[in-house]
């Protein structure tokens, strides 16, 4: 990272924290006003039932579960990407690392939500917990959704500490720099935190530990949400693809969701300086390269379903190919395969610009694709006589949109109370020192790629 | 339980029966054109032939009891469960509601209360004081009549005696006025229903997923596969 940088680092990254714009409100004003919208909608669907909703005989899963698996995808930008990036020590994540980590720990909170969203009576939904009760019944440990309650919550309780662990030192430096109250708040979040040279010897290997246990933590998590429709005897559910398929689609949908969210930061908080092209540029490559990927494992999974010829199989196959279902289906090839494929192999196109709109295209289409999987199949099942349809309902899009406001309620709120970019790892990488205070030892020398 | 198909004339009266005797809440006009239409049993209508030469078959299609069911293996609070009987049991009580065993199941037998049941006036009167209400948000499905079969076997243990075959009889198989549905005890090699299991008109719906469902379809002349698309 040879750049001249014309304020020192830490001063220019707590900016946000102390400076507030008339923006921040804007965004609080009209995201909270979406969520608040969505939770009446949800409190209208708790009062009279979940027939608010577009599902019917045999489209029992539908839009909330299309959520929820997205939203378990978007998280796979985080805490993995930013994992790999740290095992492989590639230099370029510093300026990343975190506004990808806390991606996947909202995501991760909001795509949790839906499983409860959408049962039946929400208020029973603690009979998941394995908790010891009178009557000794325990959840069916059987049930792919008992492995989906395993499965989030300990990517959930680790992604947290991922995201935590590196914050500490930074909320040190907050903490250093304000007074008051919120230097008793920052204070309590830095837990003690000196700056020692086994304080920062310690932080290094947990955060080693803990980019190794998240890797297969990670893979498995949306392995098991596939398992949700792959163990099911339902038409193109029922396929051995669905583990690789799903982590595939979840790691590309992530790498978009962090592109619009740097870019995002970029604009908003004037980080043009740590937010580089170059960091585009390679998470462009990385989002080419899912791509490929994605589109290799349609194919593959297209294909053999149409060579086996199996009839409920086909019944669906056509449904999305050519019939119902058909121009979602193509709108999905086009965002996911098409417009990704044209704009980031060419390194002229591959610009930030050009990363946005690519990644408009895979949220968009990843979306669709999880659309796509759950509802053409339920509604062609075996017995032709029980076929269905689905149609959506205001309840269902307003609770969809209120978490995509939630989302970006819950990120901004982040940006505002936590510097967004880890100062001290920032530091870390740089040649030369900058700025003296709160710098691991040893941290001058040369480190992975610099560029 | 065995189904004639070359019995079937595709009254319905099993599934009028059915509504009777289970206390299936009757969703109205709209929701059922919305398809949250509840039916433990129906009548599938498939057609053979090109008009004017169209054939109508009529297949009654119930929860299959399957014996490696799989909607029992997904629910994940066992309210989907099997019974000392051999019956797929729902404990309505434990539903949280999750549909999962309704997308498991390849027969599209289970429904979902997706409001509280209603009836309009007087046919509140007429509710069977055996059969509980199920409330909003839980799945409910065929179960053989079990509050008959309950109270068949404190009879017959009250007076010392063991069970009658043909004595007992769902709503379904009741009201069937050709005698199509026929209802017993498969473990009983004499009983009518296991005879009829072995007969070489029989197969079963959708074997080859292999679910291994109880009931046996008796029908003369093979089923072509419907075309599906």
């Amino acid at each position: 990272m040879n750049r001249t940088l014309t304020k020192p680092i830490a001063d220019d990254l707590v900016r946000p924290l102390f400076q507030t714009s008339i923006w921040f409100y804007a965004i609080l004003l009209a995201t909270g006003t979406v969520v608040a919208c969505g939770a009446v909608a949800w409190g209208y669907q708790l009062w009279y039932g979940i027939g608010v909703s577009g599902k019917r005989w045999p489209t029992f899963w539908a839009l909330y579960l299309t959520n929820f698996v997205f939203w378990i995808g978007i998280s796979h930008a985080g805490t993995l990407i930013s994992a790999i990036l740290r095992l492989v020590n590639a230099g370029w994540r510093r300026p990343v690392t975190r506004c990808a980590e806390v991606i996947t720990v909202f995501a991760l909170s909001i795509g949790a939500l839906f499983p409860i969203i959408h049962l039946g009576r929400p208020w029973l939904a603690f009979w998941l917990f394995p908790y010891p009760s009178a009557r000794e019944i325990w959840p069916n440990f059987r049930s792919p959704l008992a492995w989906d309650f395993f499965a989030i919550n300990t990517y959930l309780t680790g992604s947290v500490l991922f995201l935590f662990l590196p914050m500490i030192p930074d909320f040190a430096l907050v903490r250093d720099r304000s007074t008051g109250f919120r230097r008793r708040v920052y204070g309590a979040l830095a837990m003690g935190w000196r700056g020692t040279t086994k304080e920062w010897n310690r932080l290094e290997s947990a955060m080693q530990i803990m980019a190794i246990a998240i890797l297969p933590v990670a893979v498995s998590v949306h392995t098991i949400v596939s398992f949700d429709f792959s163990m099911a005897t339902v038409p193109m559910w029922h396929s051995t693809i669905f583990g690789p398929y799903f982590v595939a689609g979840a790691i590309f949908s992530g790498i978009a969701a962090l592109i619009l969210a740097m870019a995002a930061l970029r604009k908003a908080l004037h980080l043009e300086q740590y937010l580089l092209p170059l960091h585009f540029d390679n998470l462009g490559k990385l989002l080419l390269l899912m791509c490929i990927f994605w589109g290799y494992f349609v194919f593959s999974e297209r294909l053999t379903v149409w060579y086996g010829n199996e009839p409920s199989e086909m019944a669906v196959f056509w449904a999305t190919q050519r019939g119902a279902y058909a121009p979602l289906y193509w709108t999905m090839v086009v965002c996911n395969f098409v417009v990704p494929l044209a704009i980031l192999s060419n390194p002229y196109t591959r610009t930030i610009v050009g990363c946005v709109i690519a990644s408009c295209g895979v949220v968009v289409g990843m979306w669709l694709e999880r659309f796509l999987i759950i509802v053409p199949s339920l509604t062609h099942k075996q017995l032709p006589y029980s076929w269905g349809t689905y149609q959506v309902t205001p309840v269902e899009l307003t609770i969809t949109a209120a978490t995509f406001a939630g989302m970006i309620l819950l990120y901004t709120l982040f940006a505002k109370f936590v510097p967004i970019i880890s100062i001290w790892e920032l530091k870390a990488g740089l040649p030369s020192r900058q700025d003296s205070t709160a710098l691991p030892p040893g941290s001058t020398k040369a480190e992975g790629a610099h560029s | 339980m065995a189904v004639d198909l070359d019995k079937c004339t595709g009254c319905e009266a099993c599934v009028t029966a059915c509504h009777a005797e289970n206390n299936i809440p009757t969703v109205g006009s709209q929701q059922a054109a919305r398809g949250r239409a509840m039916h433990w049993i129906r009548v599938e209508r498939y057609y053979e032939g090109n008009f004017p030469d169209v054939r109508v078959k009529f297949r009654p299609v119930l929860c299959q009891q399957c014996d490696n069911a799989p909607c029992e293996a997904v629910c994940p609070t066992y309210a989907a469960h099997r019974n000392e009987d051999g019956l797929n049991a729902q404990v309505y009580n434990r539903c949280i509601g999750t549909r999962y065993c309704a997308n498991a199941c390849s027969y599209n037998v289970r429904f979902f209360n997706f409001f509280n049941p209603e009836w309009p006036k007087p046919l509140h009167l007429q509710l069977n004081p055996d059969v509980s209400i199920r409330e909003v948000g839980v799945m409910e499905k065929c179960t053989f009549c079990v509050q008959r079969i309950k109270a068949a076997k404190t009879t017959a243990k009250a007076e010392n005696r063991t069970m009658v075959d043909g004595a007992l009889q769902p709503a379904c198989a009741q009201a069937c006025p050709t005698t199509a549905l026929v209802f017993g005890d498969l473990n009983d090699p004499n009983s009518r229903v296991a005879r009829l299991s072995q007969s070489t008109r029989g197969s079963k719906l959708l074997e080859d997923l292999g679910a291994e469902p109880k009931i046996t379809y008796l029908d003369k002349q093979p089923w072509h596969e419907p075309d599906a698309y």
